[in-house]
């Protein structure tokens, strides 16, 4: 049987009057990829976001690796969870960001080693072992010692990959990682998150690779306005999209 | 092919001039020449005196108070102002009012009146003592100016002061870091202290580091205020020395000059810090004309 690792209900999010997300619900089994496309604006990002809880949510909730993210539910009242708690989730939920948000004032092998030796006390030589491990995995070996602002974007970018593998988390988020690269450093990135697919992780990419939805998601959803169109496997959605909207959205990007 | 009209390197261009370079820098120097002679050539000031005051000991005693004090005092100030910066930015508004309350209290009165209030402070309370309110329980008890003589007043009084200065610097360089940082240090499970203290504040330091350099050489010279309070600094060795020979001039020259030297010897100190937190940084604004006065020889 396989095992359901995110279980979002009914997610819903406002920015004062404004409701980001109304309500999306969706499931992620272990090994799963979900890609999310959709227009800007149309909530994609906030929902990622929100799955580690670095966005809290306005109403449903969420589930990860089967616990309840951010909150303890007592009966039907829910608390809200101390920093720590919160903090101890986060650790098993990797995330990528669109602007890399490396560390700049350490190299890349500092950057990946940070966490685990600082927050799952990992002892620094093994931790060092393991960050040149990931950095081989990620193709850039010999950059462990560059500073962030030394390397290239799709190197930074890799750089970032590795930092969130250095947790060895259970799930990973991607936040458009290849929007702000130059088009030919994208594949580079895009060549590792698939090593990673096929290596049976769990992922979820919020992206407009369309390519690489297509060759490496198992599910494609479709967000606008806060909504999920249209959910399925890569070719019901990205080849036969039954929405109009979808199809709109496909004409702009393809 | 086009590309065999140039060799490489071919730019040979005779360099821009500069005149007025020239000219401004001829009557700066003039201008500097003239102010030092008339120093020199006064009648009034006793070159003797200047020289023979310059190593005495009263005054290298009064140098290393200097130096000490304000060692001392940008210590505790740059702790407690990490800890009000961070109070200020915090969600707690209970924080957030006291720091700001403590900013605006130390930084709205001036710093002599401050030096002389901790100063006289056993005027208004003549006895200190630690005990438990409303009972008779009594710790420690003693007289104020016994537990609190002139030099530690002196220090309170500095470095409250600069806490309330230098909170706000602080607290400027920790808001010069991208937020995208603290939610990548979130995303790895890091908890807000960890944050702040491997992630935020090296950072921040890049932007407070040169601000605080000015502090400091502030503080040095500022530490010359504890004259009031009879602290044995350089100012107030200086002026008792002064007192006695009636040589007012020459002594503030020889105050004045030590003043000078230690606050260029602090300089050194401050761009060894400026390379350590600027790693990882590209260095922006470096001069890539070279000198102000290259003389074209080509």
């Amino acid at each position: 049987m396989t095992k359901l690792m995110v279980d979002a209900r009914s997610v819903k999010k406002r920015y004062g009057s404004n409701e980001v997300l109304q309500g999306i619900s969706l499931t992620v089994e272990q090994g799963e990829v979900l890609c999310i496309i959709g227009p800007s604006g149309s909530g994609k990002s906030t929902f990622l976001r929100c799955l580690n809880h670095l966005e809290s949510i306005n109403g449903g909730r969420i589930i990860v690796n089967g616990e309840l993210m951010g909150y303890r539910q007592v009966g039907n009242v829910l608390h809200e969870m101390k920093p720590s708690e919160i903090a101890r989730q986060r650790q098993s939920i990797g995330m990528v960001f669109q602007r890399f948000n490396l560390f700049p004032h350490m190299t890349a092998l500092e950057n990946v080693i940070e966490a685990p030796i600082g927050v799952s006390k990992v002892s620094p030589a093994e931790a060092k072992k393991l960050g040149q491990e990931l950095l081989a995995q990620v193709g850039l070996a010999e950059k462990a010692d560059h500073y962030p602002a030394q390397l290239s974007g799709g190197q930074q970018q890799r750089v970032a990959i590795a930092r969130a593998l250095a947790m060895k988390p259970t799930l990973m988020l991607f936040d458009e990682p290849t929007s702000a690269l130059d088009p030919e450093l994208v594949g580079d990135v895009l060549d590792v998150m698939k090593g990673l697919a096929k290596a049976g992780m769990t992922m979820i990419v919020v992206t407009h690779e369309m390519g690489f939805a297509r060759e490496v998601a198992d599910k494609v959803v479709f967000i606008d306005k806060g909504q999920i169109v249209e959910m399925g496997t890569p070719k019901e959605v990205l080849d036969k999209p039954k929405e109009a909207r979808t199809k709109a959205f496909l004409n702009k990007v393809l | 092919m086009a590309d065999e009209e140039f060799n490489s390197d071919d730019v040979v261009a005779v360099p821009l001039r500069h005149p007025w370079r020239w000219v401004f820098g001829g009557v700066a120097t003039a201008l500097l020449l003239g102010f030092i002679w008339s120093i020199y050539s006064a009648k009034s000031i006793q070159h003797n005196i200047v020289t023979q005051f310059m190593l005495d000991p009263r005054i290298l005693e009064g140098m290393f108070v200097t130096l000490w004090v304000t060692v001392v005092c940008m210590f505790i100030a740059t702790v407690l102002a990490t800890i009000l910066a961070i109070m200020k930015l915090s969600a707690n508004p209970l924080q957030r009012w006291l720091a700001t309350g403590f900013i605006e209290f130390f930084r709205g009165t001036p710093l002599l009146l401050q030096i002389v209030f901790w100063g006289y402070l056993g005027i208004i309370f003549p006895n200190l003592f630690v005990g438990i309110p409303f009972t008779n329980i009594i710790f420690f008890s003693g007289q104020t100016s016994q537990l609190i003589p002139a030099i530690l007043a002196g220090i309170i009084a500095l470095s409250l002061n600069e806490a309330a200065y230098s909170a706000e610097i602080v607290r400027a360089g920790i808001l010069a870091v991208d937020s995208g940082q603290v939610e990548a240090a979130k995303s790895l499970g890091m908890s807000g202290g960890y944050t702040m203290r491997r992630i935020v504040l090296p950072q921040a330091m890049r932007v407070i580091i040169p601000p605080m350099g000015n502090e400091f050489i502030g503080m040095l010279k500022n530490t010359s205020l504890l004259q009031v309070i009879a602290v044995a600094e350089l100012y107030t060795q200086a002026s008792t020395i002064s007192s006695a020979n009636l040589a007012q001039i020459e002594l503030l020259i020889v105050s004045g000059f030590w003043y000078l030297v230690m606050t260029t010897v602090l300089g050194f100190p401050q761009r060894a810090l400026e390379r350590k937190y600027g790693r990882g940084f590209a260095v922006v604004g470096a001069r890539s004309e070279g000198r102000a006065f290259k003389v074209g020889k080509r």
